[in-house]
């Protein structure tokens, strides 16, 4: 998606958000939702998302009692299944599955996230939450947490590329930073990359603090997550040096990396974000099946 | 006029079949591994490494005999050897020269190197790069295969 088209959703989505729709847009309307990975938020949020502008959903279910368990190819069941809806969103575990599926599929296809690619819907409720605290330019990003793996933050910083003066602001323990590709790719896009030791040194800098989870696994012994979670926990204290402008995101589901004791405050803004996962994906579906 | 050893010719002339000329030095013998010529082949082929060349410096040059390269197989050859002239051999004389170019949108020929990658999966789905800045990038998982990456291990 260019800006322009960006933008427009993110306005579509601002209309949803504020009721400014009577809830039979979609009606007969059905969309399929094939999630061959876990997921809770962006699942349901498609789903009510959905069934707020009056259409239906048809699930995959479990992926153990489907076709695919039989050994039936990805393409073959998006062929089938895109004569049963009106449109299809996706997540599986591979990278460019969505892909695929857009090219075989007779319906259009949304991307749900495709295994550590890209998660567009997450990236436009993201875009949308910044939004709705601040213009969309001329501002100092931070990335924190697991910064190598997380789809979340490879989407949202790519996106922001197409923003005008976005400084990005890496805080990330050592191997878990963005990578190398990455971060040429945003250089070459233009936007200006800090990457910083502690979150310490960089909150009072900070618009956005987008705060991701880190993974457990990724650590060699219990004592090194241990140490780097404590280290990178976000907590009030921390947060009085921040402008009382800034805000905190997280694509959720949150473990450690944020106290709840910063839930309360006026920053802390990543329920909100979650929530406004509903808006945004009506603005999409809206956008592939309305006549 | 008849050219003889002495005038530096390092291979015999072929009846038919194709010639690979120009290539980068030392890519010869990838040249012959992606267009599939393995042990035990049958195929008859010659290839000259670090000859000098007429324009001056090095090359390397492959012949095969009675067979024809076809355009997907000039285009997997474009992308290790973008210099390379092909001429296409009918008894003895040069019937058609084949231009080497990477195309921007190349389909079926490079492997991505992701094994996370739906191409890498028993879907029927073509392997697809673009051209892009830094070497080449997969269509479907945005991995990128720089210049510095040698191409030739994923075709």
């Amino acid at each position: 998606m260019d800006r322009e088209e960006i933008d427009a959703l993110l306005t579509a989505a601002a209309k949803f958000d504020q009721h400014e729709f009577t809830g039979h847009e979609l009606d007969d309307k059905i969309l399929a939702v094939l999630f061959f990975e876990p997921s809770t938020r962006t699942r349901m949020s498609f789903s009510s998302a959905m069934m707020r502008l009056g259409g239906k959903i048809l699930n995959l279910g479990s992926v153990e009692a489907s076709s695919i368990a039989k050994g039936e190819t990805l393409s073959d069941t998006i062929r089938v299944i895109s004569g049963y809806a009106d449109a299809i969103v996706i997540r599986h575990p591979k990278e460019g599955a969505a892909r695929l599926a857009s090219e075989v599929a007779s319906v259009p296809v949304i991307n749900g996230g495709d295994g550590a690619g890209q998660h567009p819907s997450q990236t436009l409720l993201d875009l949308f939450t910044i939004r709705k605290s601040m213009r969309l330019e001329n501002i100092d990003v931070g990335l924190q947490g697991d910064l190598r793996y997380g789809r979340t933050v490879h989407s949202l910083a790519d996106a922001l590329t197409k923003y005008n003066n976005i400084r990005l602001h890496t805080i990330a323990p050592e191997g878990l930073d963005l990578p190398n590709h990455m971060k040429q790719d945003l250089t070459d896009a233009g936007m200006e990359i800090i990457v910083h030791e502690s979150i310490e040194e960089t909150i009072p800098e900070l618009d956005v603090l987008y705060v991701t989870r880190l993974q457990r696994e990724r650590f060699p012994d219990p004592a090194a997550f241990a140490n780097f979670a404590a280290t990178y926990r976000i907590t009030p204290e921390l947060l009085e040096r921040a402008k009382p402008s800034m805000i905190v995101l997280h694509p959720l589901p949150r473990v450690d990396e944020i106290d709840p004791a910063v839930d309360g405050l006026p920053c802390a803004k990543y329920f909100q974000q979650a929530h406004y996962g509903v808006p945004v994906r009506m603005a999409m579906l809206h956008e592939v099946m309305s006549p | 006029m008849k050219r003889s050893v002495s005038d530096g010719i390092v291979i015999s002339p072929i009846r038919n079949g194709t010639v690979i000329d120009h290539i980068t030095p030392g890519e010869g013998l990838t040249v012959i591994r992606i267009l599939g010529i393995q042990d035990g082949t049958n195929v008859t082929f010659t290839v000259a490494t670090n000859v000098t060349s007429s324009r001056g410096g090095r090359k390397d040059m492959v012949k095969i005999e009675n067979r024809e390269l076809v355009k997907s197989e000039v285009d997997k050859i474009a992308l290790i050897a973008p210099d390379a002239k092909i001429s296409i051999i009918r008894d003895f004389k040069v019937v058609a020269k084949k231009p080497v170019e990477v195309p921007s949108d190349i389909v079926g020929v490079i492997k991505c190197p992701n094994p996370n990658c739906i191409t890498n999966t028993r879907e029927p789905a073509q392997s697809r790069f673009v051209v892009h800045p830094r070497g080449f990038r997969c269509q479907y998982c945005d991995t990128i295969i720089s210049r510095e990456m040698d191409i030739g291990d994923y075709i």
